[in-house]
């Protein structure tokens, strides 16, 4: 039996899908997966607190910090577009913007655990509505790190010229990953500052 | 350039001082190294996890032992059923899915070769961390030492008040770093199959064993993860004082069941998809005919898939849920049945008719597919609520439950051992040796499974270390522990013949089996590249198309 396998007369062409985006989709719906569980033990245990103190007390919605942070969507988009083109300063300025914006997100979270700790004594531990909150809005929040370490170090690539046309593919790659970051919040928002309260 | 004029440094690679030659398997992103590194470390585990297995047997073999203390038979059944799922079923299967996949579907590696590396070291890492709880989990609370909370934990056996020390949290981490490890090779199995497939290979054209894989892969993704999220949230219980199930504080222990068997019945779907996968292999060509109803088949699986998503909660009909939740999942149970008796219909009609050669591996797929039946018979009994609520937490269950992994799982994976190990060492293992464990584990296994229903029947809950004398329950217990030496000595007889085999086997040149899927048209063991020339395929069977030029497959297909 011949090892190799003869190949046949016509060449056959066809379009799989690209491995970086497959591999990037499963990881998010193994990552939505990750959050579904959180979000049903936060719906679950709400009103279950036998302490306060409760949502209704102490949570404001941060509009205008979700707002930063579901514009960063468009920038990113804006930014990968601009790369498909071949225009990389104007990826690096939409780049930026997308890291600015998801920055303040963070400041707008620290900020307001900052107030709810030290001025409204809710802790991880004080009741399950702490519990769930901040394991919740963490969880989150520690997705949005991890996505604004990965930007930063693309910008990095960028402002040292390593980054080219050619790489639009993985860019784009790695915006799918913050779009998630993006849609995971509109959940998260609505469950914990709008059904919560 | 013709390929005479390539020399492959063969001899020099034999000459490498073993230091260099460890280097190489611990920094490999070789699919097939990875594949040998996960089926090495599973049979390890194998090994550990049947010594656990023994311990609890010898412990309960008549009534009033003393073998082991309350503690150590805590200890040995949360370690064993910890280390069979996580460290031995789940790797061997991942090795296996490594290994093949690529030779199956006609590609050089897998999507993600270092993704498939990491994967393959936060899963053994995992089972080093659960076992060096033995050393580290006492800590300064001179607690015990390895987890005892069962393989499920439930709580509030795992809070900080029932489970002092560090062993729930070396349980809990093994648990959550493995499950990076599986997610990881989940993920790279689905682009795999999904992306890297040679010309020709449409979907409908896939050997079974990547379909299947395909699903397993999903079921991984959407299985592994809600397990993860519940080890975080106990991790956050016992680390930051957290309430997720605390009960005192208006946490909910029922929560923690749902979260754990929303992962465990799909898991279970885990580690038979792939079972169904070497039997879906393996029956065609030692009945000498192609797989009856490929589609069905593959419709079947993924119906499985489905319906093994929506049947978790079948694990908690004792607890006491709402009718309503127990007539939801009986009849989803119930469903669940269709698919898999569409599956043993087919390899049925695939051997029906068919030139039947009972070599090693046909004989485990045989009587897997008998034993998978029983199995599945009891799990319907199982799956109606009122039956469940006489025998819940009995030794039926555990008897059912074993029935499956053993009787199914195991023994496919026995099967699949003597199937391709030729393609993986080059060499032919002994088929008497082969058969011997056969009858051996056969023997062994009827005598320890079909015997421990009747104790459940007769009332004996699972997890007690040891019973009263008188309550019908002695001599099924000791005919039980019989049949455990039957299946270790059998145990012994095949790492016999794979190391025998291994140093001193005939060579069995690339295609012992006169099979059809792309995997044997490779040399034994194949080289690290896997094609030197990316085979174009027209049907199913490639390898059938080429041994028969006058009556290909793809006229028909």
């Amino acid at each position: 039996m011949n090892a190799t396998y003869i190949p046949l007369q016509q060449p056959f062409t066809r379009e799989l899908p690209s491995r970086g985006r497959v591999g990037m989709f499963v990881l998010i719906a193994a990552e939505a997966a990750i959050f579904t569980i959180f979000v049903v033990a936060y719906i679950f245990y709400i009103g279950k607190s036998l302490t306060g103190p409760t949502p209704q007390d102490v949570l404001t919605a941060p509009i205008f910090y979700s707002i930063c942070l579901l514009s960063s969507s468009v920038t990113i988009h804006l930014a990968v577009q601009a790369l498909r083109l071949g225009n990389v300063s104007v990826f690096s300025r939409w780049w930026f913007a997308t890291i600015t914006l998801g920055a303040i997100f963070l400041y707008g979270t620290a900020t307001e655990w900052h107030r709810l700790i030290y001025r409204e004594r809710l802790t991880i531990s004080s009741n399950l509505f702490g519990t769930t909150y901040y394991s919740l809005v963490g969880l989150h929040g520690f997705h949005v790190v991890v996505g604004l370490l990965c930007l930063t170090l693309v910008l990095a690539f960028a402002l040292t010229g390593r980054v080219k046309h050619e790489h639009a593919y993985r860019v784009d790659v790695l915006s799918l990953y913050w779009h998630f970051v993006d849609v995971v919040w509109v959940v998260v928002f609505t469950v914990v500052y709008i059904v919560g309260r | 350039m013709s390929t005479d004029s390539i020399r492959w440094p063969q001899t020099e690679t034999a000459a490498h001082p073993l230091v260099d030659k460890l280097h190489e398997w611990v920094t490999t992103v070789d699919h097939k190294r990875l594949g040998i590194l996960y089926i090495i470390y599973a049979l390890v585990f194998l090994l550990i996890g049947g010594i656990e297995a023994t311990v609890i047997r010898i412990q309960l073999i008549r009534p009033h032992n003393d073998f082991v203390s309350p503690q150590v038979f805590n200890r040995m059944f949360t370690m064993h059923g910890t280390t069979m799922i996580f460290f031995v079923v789940m790797p061997v299967l991942f090795g296996f899915a490594n290994y093949l996949i690529p030779l199956m579907i006609g590609a050089r590696d897998m999507a993600f070769p270092r993704l498939n590396a990491f994967s393959f070291w936060m899963t053994a890492f995992g089972g080093l961390l659960l076992y060096f709880s033995l050393v580290g989990a006492n800590g300064l609370y001179g607690a015990g030492n390895a987890p005892d909370v069962g393989w499920f934990a439930y709580a509030p056996l795992t809070s900080r008040t029932f489970s002092v020390g560090h062993s729930t949290d070396f349980w809990t981490l093994a648990l959550l770093v493995s499950g990076f490890g599986s997610i990881g090779t989940a993920v790279n199995i689905i682009a795999t199959v999904l992306c890297m497939r040679c010309p020709g290979m449409t979907l409908a054209k896939m050997p079974l064993f990547a379909w299947l894989n395909l699903v397993m892969a999903s079921l991984v993704i959407l299985a592994v993860s809600p397990l993860t999220a519940a080890q975080l949230m106990l991790l956050v219980d016992r680390y930051l004082g957290g309430h997720f199930f605390d009960t005192q504080a208006g946490g909910s222990a029922v929560i923690w069941m749902h979260f754990f068997w929303v992962f465990g019945h799909p898991e279970v779907y885990v580690l038979v998809i792939p079972a169904f996968a070497f039997a879906s292999e393996i029956i065609p060509v030692f009945s000498r005919k192609a797989i009856f109803g490929y589609p069905v088949m593959v419709a079947a699986t993924i119906c499985i898939g489905f319906i093994g998503m929506s049947v978790w909660a079948h694990h908690m009909f004792t607890v006491g849920m709402s009718s309503a939740a127990n007539t939801f999942f009986v009849i989803s149970t119930m469903a669940i049945a269709v698919p898999t008796g569409i599956k043993i219909f087919n390899w049925l009609a695939t051997m029906w008719g068919g030139k039947i050669e009972f070599k090693t591996p046909m004989l485990f797929c045989v009587a897997f597919l008998f034993q998978f039946l029983v199995a599945g018979l009891t799990g319907i009994m199982l799956g109606s609520a009122p039956f469940n609520w006489q025998l819940g937490n009995s030794y039926f269950v555990v008897a059912h439950f074993h029935y499956v992994i053993v009787g199914g799982i195991l023994f496919t994976i026995f099967g699949a051992f003597y199937y391709w190990f030729p393609k993986m060492s080059g060499k032919m293992y002994s088929e008497t040796l082969g058969k011997l464990h056969f009858w051996l584990f056969l023997i062994g296994f009827h005598l320890t499974f079909d015997f421990m229903h009747i104790p459940g029947l007769l009332g004996m809950p699972r997890r007690i270390y040891t019973y009263e004398p008188g309550r019908g329950w002695d001599v099924w217990n000791l005919i039980v522990t019989i049949g455990v030496f039957f299946q270790a000595l059998g145990i012994v007889v095949f790492v016999a013949n794979l190391v025998w085999s291994y140093f001193k086997g005939e060579t069995a040149g690339s295609d012992p089996w006169d099979a059809w899927t792309l995997e044997w048209s490779t040399p034994s063991p194949p080289p690290a590249y896997n094609f030197a020339v990316i085979p174009t395929i027209k049907s199913r069977r490639p390898l059938w198309d080429l041994k028969h030029p006058a009556d290909p497959d793809w006229k028909y297909e």
